[in-house]
């Protein structure tokens, strides 16, 4: 008996070692891509071509030979079916890059050493450690030997990228959409949820059920006359058509400050409302201020929703005013085939959401645990 | 979610008419309140919807930058509409129609959205787990990042010569560099590659099904096995019912996101059906019609079919819900 309870003991024990190991290696999984963008974007081009190169950014190293040996060495070297003398004055090769080579030499050892000149069956090295010694012969090509590639890190993609796109003017529309469509959610979707909340009045649950049903309405049913009268009064092409609509509210965030406001408590509104304050009063000075998480959940979901909006700004922007998301499909359009652009490029667009989110992910959770618990 | 399964009647004229002072000030205020989104419902959602309709009785299209005079040509639309291959078509070895694209998609794409987040809220509720909060907010992370970032990040991964799944699958388990997928370029392997440039949009899902799971009182638990239930009938038994409302509110949602779904082959296949006509989605065949061959009234024939199909598929669900979603505060 006590045996088992032992091995029950054990198995209790060790069942949050399992669990978490393996929640460990899923998120590894879930979360590689990031990985994935950060090493590329650090690779320099040559490393894609290369076959047998690792995944992480590296180089093959080179020795730019500096050394004072001056002296001249004879060795014999196969040319076709006869062997030559050949001389080599170690001056000649001064200032310059030599290619670094892993080879296996006789002693069963196998440094890396820089390559002077390579034949057809010998190659002759220099050791980069000590560049003033004597040359070594090596019997065999340099062809069939491995460069070795050493972790090396390269600025050079996002130096490229900066320079290719405007970074602060992207950074600039892209906030100035995020913000001002912010100031619109707050003014148009805390009335109306006070009012959803607030006030009882017939057709109140109808108007209701028609804001929540616009969540499941296509876009598609709406955009051709949206667009075709935005086109006829001249805004496409400016900023009116993401921001006018804006100021009218939206279901979503209606929906989560609602569910928010249906959880305080009536009292303090009557006890204000006695006190003779209207209902602007009250919404300003008896809810607002127990309302901060959800202004606050609302205020970043919004932020992050506008900073991935991408088709909005796609049809009605001018080019220099869009934001960071359709500049960097454009960009994708021109580098596509170079890996390492287009995640120097990726990172530079989602470094400033994922920032927002890692400083304020409370309010993220509590904001969809605000509208789930109604679902 | 649940205000939808019970629609509340209109009001009756006589509500109005006989209505006591003070409520009349309560419905003047109440109206005011919530004036803007009525406003806003009317000039961006209601009157456009109803202009979509007539375009769709109508023949107006841009030919050459030139608005032609707008026509009344009745069904003629919806003629072209029903015989238009380019949405239909489903035979196999031909180019497939856009709606049974969308479908086939869908067939992939639902059960992973589905079970993909159920599972992970399943696991972030085990009770072994230690770090829950931080797990939690890390698979959520991904949700926030912008799309255009997410899809290349992905489709980096899955690129099918410098990607790392095509060089695991090469490197690690051996496979022959011919016999490796094509991924995105590859007629079989393209609907899986978007469901897997689609996996970093299940934290909301996650996390609303994790607020489901964390809402079922564990007495449910502890009567069930008392009752003898083993781990699987009891989650069949007590978890699902409990959390099917959340899982209807996914399942709703996702349908209707299939149905509207074509940024990812914009962003990817630019838009034009490569490889094979198989990323023609309807909704971007549609936008094509609208944005590029400027033809309105065609455009918004196909926006109303759409409009349809989601209404049709949603009714459907609520109707099918009362058999298999349990609302507990419902309870007779």
């Amino acid at each position: 008996m006590y045996n088992q309870s032992f091995w029950t003991k054990l198995r209790k024990g060790i069942n949050p070692v399992w669990v978490t190991l393996f929640t460990i290696l899923v998120l590894a999984l879930f979360l590689m891509p990031f990985l994935y963008m950060i090493f590329t974007s650090l690779k320099s081009p040559n490393q894609f071509a290369a076959i047998g190169a690792p995944i992480w950014p590296s180089a093959q190293p080179t020795l730019v030979y500096t050394g004072n040996n001056t002296n001249e060495y004879t060795f014999p070297i196969h040319q076709g079916s006869r062997v030559n003398d050949i001389t080599i004055n170690m001056s000649d090769y001064y200032s310059q890059t030599l290619e670094i080579y892993t080879v296996p030499l006789l002693d069963g050892s196998s440094p890396d050493l820089a390559l002077v000149k390579g034949y057809a069956k010998e190659s002759i090295f220099i050791d980069p450690n000590n560049p003033d010694a004597d040359p070594i012969l090596w019997e065999g090509s340099y062809r069939s030997l491995e460069r070795p590639w050493k972790f090396s890190p390269t600025w050079e993609n996002y130096v490229t990228v900066w320079e290719t796109i405007d970074y602060p003017r992207l950074l600039w529309n892209t906030s100035f959409y995020a913000l001002t469509t912010t100031v619109g959610v707050w003014v148009s979707c805390i009335i109306v949820a006070f009012g959803f909340s607030r006030f009882s009045f017939p057709g109140r649950d109808f108007l209701f059920v028609v804001l929540i049903s616009t969540l499941f309405l296509p876009g598609a049913v709406t955009i051709i006359p949206t667009f075709t009268f935005f086109t006829k009064i001249g805004w496409v092409g400016t900023w009116l058509p993401l921001i006018v609509p804006a100021f009218f509210g939206n279901a979503y965030d209606i929906f989560l400050l609602r569910q928010y406001f249906m959880t305080l408590p009536r009292e303090l509104d009557e006890a204000a409302m006695i006190d003779g304050a209207g209902p602007m009063r009250v919404l300003w000075s008896v809810i607002l201020p127990q309302s901060y998480p959800a202004v606050l959940a609302v205020t970043i979901f919004h932020v992050v929703w506008a900073w991935n909006d991408y088709f909005g700004p796609l049809i009605y922007l001018k080019m220099e005013d869009q934001p960071i998301s359709v500049a960097l499909s454009r960009f994708n359009g021109i580098y596509g085939r170079q890996p390492q652009l287009i995640q120097a490029g990726s990172l530079m667009t989602l470094i400033i959401p994922l920032i927002i989110f890692l400083l304020a992910q409370r309010f993220f959770i509590q904001g969809i645990v605000i509208t789930g618990v109604e679902k | 979610m649940q205000e939808l399964t019970r629609l509340p009647r209109l009001p009756s004229i006589g509500s109005f008419r006989n209505m006591p002072p003070l409520a009349r000030r309560e419905f003047r205020n109440g109206m005011l309140f919530i004036s803007p989104w009525l406003f806003g419902f009317l000039i961006f959602t209601l009157i456009p919807m109803v202009a979509t309709l007539l375009f769709s009785f109508m023949d107006i299209k841009i030919t050459d930058g030139v608005l032609n005079p707008p026509t009344f040509v009745g069904f003629d639309n919806y003629k072209t509409l029903f015989q238009d291959n380019a949405v239909w078509n489903a035979r196999p070895e031909s180019t497939p129609g856009a709606l049974w694209v969308t479908i086939r998609f869908g067939l992939i794409a639902l059960p992973v959205g589905i079970f993909l987040p159920l599972g992970l809220a399943v696991l972030m509720n085990n009770k072994h787990l230690v770090g829950r909060n931080f797990f939690r907010s890390m698979f959520y992370m991904p949700y926030i990042i912008p799309f255009v970032a997410s899809v290349f990040l992905w489709g980096g991964m899955v690129n099918p010569e410098s990607g790392w799944i095509n060089r695991f699958l090469i490197e690690v388990l051996g496979v022959a560099s011919e016999s490796v997928p094509g991924w995105a370029n590859d007629i079989n392997w393209v609907y899986p590659t978007y469901v897997i440039m689609g996996i970093w949009g299940v934290g909301n899902a996650m996390l609303i099904m994790l607020a489901g799971l964390q809402g079922v009182p564990t007495e449910l638990y502890d009567a069930a096995k008392v009752d003898g239930a083993n781990g699987w009938q009891s989650f069949w038994n007590v978890t699902f019912p409990m959390i099917s409302p959340v899982i209807f509110y996914n399942l709703t949602l996702s349908i209707v996101g299939l149905f509207q779904y074509f940024l990812v082959p914009l962003v990817i296949n630019q838009g034009t059906g490569r490889p094979g006509g198989a990323t023609m989605f309807y909704n971007l065949y549609l936008y094509k019609n609208f944005f590029v061959n400027m033809n309105m009234s065609y455009g918004s024939t196909l926006a109303w079919l759409l409009f349809v199909v989601i209404l049709l598929v949603t009714v459907f669900l609520f109707w099918s819900a009362k058999y298999w979603v349990y609302y507990a505060s419902e309870r007779k």
